[in-house]
């Protein structure tokens, strides 16, 4: 920290930074103004909206827009599928973490590889297989037959971070509380859990954009918009005619759902604050 | 205020190998025990089932006469400081202090939770960083609010693991000090975990020193540096610490590596038939020849010395004689210096002479010696043949009564205040 670059260097990396910032950017950009194009424009072969318009947003969101009934169920859906699927796979990865960092118990070892099996597991492999299942156990095409192999995406890399997350709490923090006098369970929710609570914020980030992220469950196990989350729903918008691609409503649905990633991203950060655990031991 | 009492304590791990093997030790009330040893010795895991923070393989752990082997942490009522603090980073230093009150719901009032932090926050004068976080101050602040979360609960004993050895070594004497003070001020039993023999002098009332999960012996400072059990105590007890010398024994004179001289009836009697034993001589048996009162010099014997380093330190001068050792002992005494936490480099023996001596890094020069005052060891069983029980005895007998003393005195103080 604090050595000081050289012109070159700083430039070296200026330029680097630009070409990073523009290659993940520019896509976002590029949608950002087909969503303002009138559908007669979509095909202008312009960078920018030769006419801005609002039309694509009206379709999905205005109560007279043909998509509008696609979209809002969908995003209801998105919304609350994802929300739930966090949730639980904070608390349960939480407590399954802390376990495997603080006791010693047999199969520790098992339970984190077969969680890392399980994320590196292919989804499409399983969808099928799913797919028949749920239809006969009637999941198909509910809220609960989502979360569940949401779940399966969602909990495994959370008890993987936690758990490393728990490692870097010290120990004696949570001993010194029980020698104060708490039971075990004051002294992990009064001592461990203010510490681990950035950590249980940065994951529970995570966990909601993969749920949120994800297309192949989304579009396999719903049929209807009971269930149905917004990636999976911006595939069966349809355009004016049958001619005509979507481009535009599913460009302006595209935004709309990367609002709630940005506004999630800049409250929670405020939340991760880094070196909370300095001066719990010698620093 | 307890006593605490360890029944033939073992603690066995799972591979069982025993840690702590079959401790007794009797600790009363408002006394300040310290628990020595070099590492590995079984010293923390002891205390660690003192607090509940390790389970009992067998043996009876009772707080004034109770068993509480099954007891959890919280149920002991035993105050802890940490080695590493274990402050809790997300609470200021008052809320930090006042964690243990907060957690016994409804028993105080908030008034009495600020009082009782504002008193603890005065003896450790810490009043000042009440609303800082722990991460804001330095090193011996955290360690004073580590005590402050001990003495605020007004817990049955206080339990220290090795609470200055993340220190510099100022804020270690000035903290020493504080703690000893604090120690006699509220006459709490203490027991003190350490790996720093001069710790364990300067505080303790009594000093158990454990080697391999073993209580070698548990006296006095002054009884342990005077009267050790075995060459163990005598190697880890006093700074620089005890020579090991090997002694050939023929017609009444022993033999060292520096000369031969004669045996008085005391070590006469105490080697009897043996032929080879260990002297100890601590280094300030020694003095430099031209400099030794005459009136004592005639009881001592002198002996030539090259000297190979000397070390100036103001107050006196260490110097550093190498020897060669005996090959029937070489080994028992490499196995001492290993267990010592020692490297086993070169067999040399230390003095300490007066300042004032010119003796300087490879001179030739004439020291001087009390024989009488030299220990004598077996070697095969490393038992002290010279201790004298009834010395050691006395001189616990002593120490006890200048505790109780020194604790009448600190609580008339208080009375007074």
């Amino acid at each position: 920290m604090g050595s000081v670059l050289t012109t070159r260097a700083r430039v070296v990396w200026g330029v680097i930074t630009v070409v990073v910032l523009v290659g993940a950017l520019f896509p976002v950009a590029s949608i950002f103004m087909t969503s303002f194009k009138a559908s007669a424009d979509i095909n202008s072969g312009t960078f920018l909206p030769p006419r801005w318009s609002t039309e694509n947003y009206e379709q999905i969101l205005a109560p007279s827009g043909s998509a509008q009934d696609l979209f809002l169920s969908a995003l209801r859906n998105s919304v609350g599928i994802s929300l739930i699927a966090t949730g639980i796979a904070v608390v349960l990865a939480t407590l399954c973490a802390y376990a495997i960092a603080r006791l010693d118990f047999p199969g520790k070892r098992l339970i984190l590889t077969t969680a890392l099996g399980v994320s590196i597991f292919p989804v499409v492999s399983i969808v099928t297989p799913l797919f028949n299942l749920w239809r006969s156990i009637g999941l198909y095409d509910t809220w609960p037959g989502l979360i569940i192999p949401y779940l399966s995406l969602t909990l495994p890399i959370s008890i993987w971070t936690l758990a490393a997350f728990f490692r870097q709490i010290p120990w004696e923090l949570e001993q010194a509380a029980q020698v104060d006098g708490a039971t075990p369970w004051q002294a992990f929710r009064k001592a461990i859990v203010p510490l681990a609570a950035p950590g249980v914020f940065t994951t529970a980030l995570i966990a909601f954009f993969i749920a949120w992220n994800d297309f192949v469950y989304g579009i396999s196990l719903t049929s209807t918009s009971a269930a149905r989350p917004v990636p999976a729903a911006l595939a069966f918008f349809t355009g004016e005619s049958f001619f005509e691609e979507p481009t535009g409503a599913i460009s302006a649905a595209a935004i709309v759902v990367t609002i709630p990633v940005v506004v999630l991203v800049v409250l929670f950060q405020r939340q991760i604050v880094a070196g909370l655990t300095q001066g719990a031991v010698k620093g | 205020m307890a006593s605490i009492t360890l029944k033939d304590i073992v603690k066995k791990y799972g591979d069982g190998f025993p840690a702590v093997n079959g401790v007794s030790i009797d600790i009363g009330d408002g006394e300040f025990v310290i628990l020595v040893g070099p590492s590995g010795c079984g010293k923390s895991t002891l205390l660690r089932m003192i607090v509940g923070l390790e389970d009992i393989t067998s043996g009876e752990l009772e707080i004034d006469g109770a068993r509480v082997n099954e007891k959890a942490p919280r149920d002991r009522d035993l105050a802890m400081v940490f080695q590493n603090y274990a402050l809790y980073p997300h609470l200021t230093v008052g809320e930090n202090i006042a964690f243990p009150l907060r957690l016994t719901k409804g028993k105080f009032t908030e008034e009495e939770i600020r009082e009782k932090i504002e008193h603890a926050a005065d003896l450790l004068e810490l009043r000042e960083h009440l609303d800082r976080k722990p991460a804001n101050l330095s090193g011996g602040q955290r360690q004073r609010v580590a005590m402050g979360r001990a003495i605020v609960r007004d817990a049955k004993a206080f339990l220290f693991d090795e609470p200055l050895s993340n220190l510099d070594a100022k804020l270690r004497g000035q903290m020493r000090t504080e703690i000893a003070r604090l120690q006699r001020r509220l006459a709490t039993t203490t027991v003190y975990v350490t790996h720093d023999q001069t710790e364990a002098m300067t505080l303790g009332d009594r000093v158990a020193v454990l080697r391999k999960g073993e209580l070698q012996q548990i006296a006095s400072p002054r009884a342990l540096y005077e009267q050790p059990v075995n060459l163990f105590v005598a190697g880890f007890i006093g700074s620089p610490p005890m020579n090991f010398l090997p002694g050939q024994v023929a017609d009444g004179a022993i033999t060292l590596p520096f000369g031969t001289f004669e045996l008085t009836d005391r070590l006469r009697d105490a080697i009897g038939d043996r032929e080879l034993v260990i002297a100890g001589l601590r280094p300030e048996h020694f003095e430099d020849a031209r400099l030794v009162d005459p009136t004592k010099k005639d009881r001592g014997q002198t002996f030539e010395a090259s000297i190979d380093v000397t070390e100036w330190l103001g107050a006196e001068l260490y110097a550093y004689v190498p020897f060669e050792t005996h090959d029937s002992v070489a080994s028992k005494l490499e196995e001492l210096d290993r267990e010592l936490d020692g490297e086993g480099m070169r067999t040399q023996f230390v003095v300490a002479l007066d300042a004032a001596s010119r003796v300087r890094d490879g001179d030739e020069t004439t020291l001087w010696f009390d024989p009488d005052a030299m220990m004598v060891f077996d070697p095969e069983s490393s038992e002290n043949l010279t201790r004298d029980d009834e010395t050691a005895e006395r001189l616990d007998r002593e120490n006890e009564e200048d505790r109780r003393a020194s604790l009448e005195r600190a609580s008339a103080r208080a009375a007074k205040a």
